[in-house]
């Protein structure tokens, strides 16, 4: 394909849609699949075929609409009317109504905080774009970056727009983007490789495997955009085995990518050259760290290497190699897009731009929501996620996964973003948000990301390999009320040594729920230790219960 | 690293999966990094990673079969013993953790009488433990022979494996 064509394709895919008065969209991520969407999807096809609506009605399989709790969701469009928990048997209703009022039964109201409250950049044209379809993608306006970048912009020019937006690493740590690809553009090699990190292994986090089963292509064209910046000719999109929607629609992906010339040699009729391959992570945590993940793609273990040198410079196979995260590179053509100015007017001062947030655990609207930096807990968890269920109190809210900490009730309202989490003691992660009510025992809770630290640590360097295990076995004696103050003492004396002395971050972050934990919620440990009592009722504590008897 | 022409190790038997174990490897052009993906279409065909095959590929990708046994135990994913006929994965995640997954692993493994990564004597039934699945917005969640259950109660996931023992 050749700029020139671009606009061709995008005219006859929208004429094609034009002709279709109803656009019907059934979600089709992961999350309502399991909730039978693809029955909802056939039914609502057999039906406007027997009532001859195919020329009037068209029934695709959209993207995530984010309240995956209520799903399955299912939008008409252009009339904006959205419906949850739809059933198979509903589809006869929704094709009567759709030139009338919308089903009252079934309507989800598009006009609750959940929807008006949230910033769609990485998440945009929410549900309403058919992931399997490259014209689709064209259509909305994709690979008008790629073209422009290739057309008008020099590479420098590009890690100058990134540089200038303010983007910061979705993966957690928040390390300027446009400084890593300027780090690997200056760096010299025969060969460049542009890594996706998809290995989401954060537990209670979602979000970039929503954005792989719904935008693979924009997740493509940002890594293209990427490898022409950098000079790379080579580009792997490591995902979760986990996964296998996302894996498979990044596979098509690539396929009609290269057919149109958007990927492979001569893209967009230009001299450049660029393949993506697929590989397939295989449940190892660590390999969400950037040189594990090098080493797994190399065909190895998954163990990680002291840095420097950074892969910027000594990457895949010793080659210079760009790795960011999935949220990272969608974020890339909304930029090109609209320019570096209009992504840095959104957010904070520090932290620009939106951030995708899987909202989960005790909570009304569970589901994926995207907003601006800045926003405040409070905002986020009790406007756009409608509150705790079953009028029990919030405690506490979890963010950034196992390295992550938990944040209690009197820091609701700080503005969310990478720095002012650093300074309560936890970090931005990924973007998992676990909401806990008084029913959640935090000594358990560190107990459980401890154990699955431990678990997951590669054995490589022996304070994590040994650190954890120790750290475990501490907080596994406090919950069964037997633990004394001097090990209270020697938990913290270890979380010290294990957050300053492991080789990566899987080691250095495995302390921080525990020091969180203590941070905040002291009591409960004492509580445990002292009285020998869990006032969340969650830790079976037997000496307790011998001598009430 | 990159090695060029590979002599390839004979098939084991004339098993025809074992066709797509050397389209695999043929994909990747039988380098030493294709040695993961290798093993997952190992898995995927043969429902294990057994001792025979592991060797298979070992000679053909040209990696000393230390290194493919390392990398075969130090993932998750890769199991190297048969897998019954039915499985229960039941995700763990943060999310499903803190909604009752605990509960609903106990009383599954009350039930079938094995713990996760075990296999029940019949070879029936395989129970699994998840990181997490991805499907928070459903916790408790777990997947019984691959289709994702979500918003699980203790007595469906009992239920749903009883029906198996009694299949």
């Amino acid at each position: 394909m050749i700029a020139e064509e671009l606009p061709k394709i995008a005219a006859q895919e929208r004429e094609e849609q034009r002709k279709f008065k109803h656009h019907i969209f059934v979600c089709s991520g992961t999350a309502c699949l399991s909730a039978h969407s693809d029955q909802i999807q056939a039914a609502l096809e057999k039906d406007v075929e027997e009532r001859g609506l195919d020329h009037v009605c068209a029934i695709t399989g959209g993207g995530c609409r984010g309240l995956c709790a209520s799903g399955p969701m299912v939008s008409v469009e252009p009339a904006g009317v959205l419906y949850q928990g739809v059933k198979p048997e509903d589809s006869s209703e929704i094709l009567e109504k759709l030139d009338a009022e919308p089903v009252k039964r079934l309507q989800a109201s598009t006009e609750t905080p959940f929807y008006k409250r949230q910033k769609k950049v990485v998440l945009e044209y929410a549900g309403t774009l058919d992931p399997e379809r490259i014209e689709a993608y064209i259509a909305a306006g994709g690979y008008g970056a790629l073209l422009k970048v290739l057309t008008e912009m020099t590479p420098q020019q590009v890690v100058e727009q990134i540089t200038r937006s303010g983007l910061r690493g979705r993966g957690g740590a928040g390390y300027p983007t446009g400084l890593k690809w300027s780090t690997v553009a200056k760096a010299q090699g025969a060969h460049k490789y542009v890594i996706c990190n998809g290995d989401e292994g954060d537990p209670g986090a979602f979000m970039d495997r929503s954005v792989m089963e719904d935008y693979p292509y924009k997740i493509l064209e940002g890594m293209t955009i990427a490898a022409y910046a950098v000079g790379a000719d080579q580009g792997y999109v490591y995902v979760r085995a986990e996964y296998p929607l996302a894996v498979k629609r990044l596979k098509a992906a690539i396929r009609q990518a290269q057919k149109n010339n958007l990927l492979g040699s001569n893209i967009g009729g230009t001299t450049f050259i660029f393949q993506i391959d697929v590989r397939l992570g295989a449940g190892a945590f660590v390999c969400g760290e950037e040189t594990a993940l090098i080493a797994s793609i190399e065909g190895k273990r998954g163990v990680p290497r002291p840095r420097p040198p950074y892969p910027a410079e000594h990457g895949l196979w010793g080659y210079p190699t760009l790795i960011n995260n999935v949220e990272s590179y969608a974020n890339i053509t909304p930029i090109i897009r609209n320019g570096a100015d209009w992504y840095s007017a959104i957010g904070t001062e520090k932290s620009k731009g939106t951030k995708v947030f899987s909202l989960t655990g005790s909570i009304q609207n569970t589901g994926l929501i995207e907003v601006p930096m800045g926003m405040s807990l409070r905002e986020i968890i009790f406007d756009i996620g409608g509150g705790i269920p079953n009028g029990k109190r919030f405690k506490a809210v979890q963010t950034g996964g196992p390295s992550g900490g938990c944040i209690p009730e009197q820091y609701l309202d700080i503005a969310v973003d990478y720095d002012s989490l650093l300074h309560l003691g936890t970090y931005m992660g990924s973007g998992g948000m676990i909401v806990m009510d008084e029913t959640s025992c935090m000594v358990d809770v560190a107990r459980y990301f401890m154990e699955f630290c431990m678990s997951e640590s590669c054995g490589k360097c022996v304070p994590c390999r040994v650190g954890t295990a120790q750290m475990y076995d501490l907080l596994n004696k406090i919950t069964q009320g037997e633990a004394t103050l001097d090990d209270l003492a020697m938990l913290e004396e270890l979380a010290d040594m294990v957050k300053h002395t492991s080789l990566c971050g899987l080691g250095q972050g495995a302390p921080t729920p525990v020091q969180s934990t203590l941070r905040y919620f002291r009591d409960e440990y004492l509580s445990h230790i002292v009285d020998k009592v869990c006032s969340a009722g969650v830790c079976k504590i037997h000496q307790y219960a011998e001598v009430v008897r | 690293m990159r090695s060029t022409a590979v002599k390839m190790v004979k098939i084991p038997s004339e098993d025809k999966r074992w066709r797509l174990v050397n389209a695999a490897m043929r994909r990747h052009g039988n380098k030493p990094d294709a040695l993961i993906e290798t093993l997952h279409t190992v898995q995927e065909a043969f429902g294990c990673l057994d001792d025979l095959s592991l060797r298979y590929v070992a000679a053909n990708l040209q990696v000393p079969l230390s290194c493919v046994y390392g990398v075969a135990t130090f993932y998750n994913f890769f199991t190297l013993k048969p897998q019954g006929e039915h499985n229960c994965v039941v995700c763990l995640g943060t999310a499903c953790y803190i909604k009752g997954a605990p509960q609903i692993l106990e009383s599954i493994q009350n039930r079938v009488h094995i713990k996760p990564g075990e296999t029940t004597p019949d070879k029936k039934i395989s129970l699994l433990i998840a990181r997490c699945l991805g499907t928070c917005g459903l916790a408790p969640a777990a997947v019984f022979d691959g289709e994702v259950v979500g918003k699980l109660t203790a007595d469906a996931a009992t239920d749903k494996v009883e029906g198996w023992m009694k299949s």
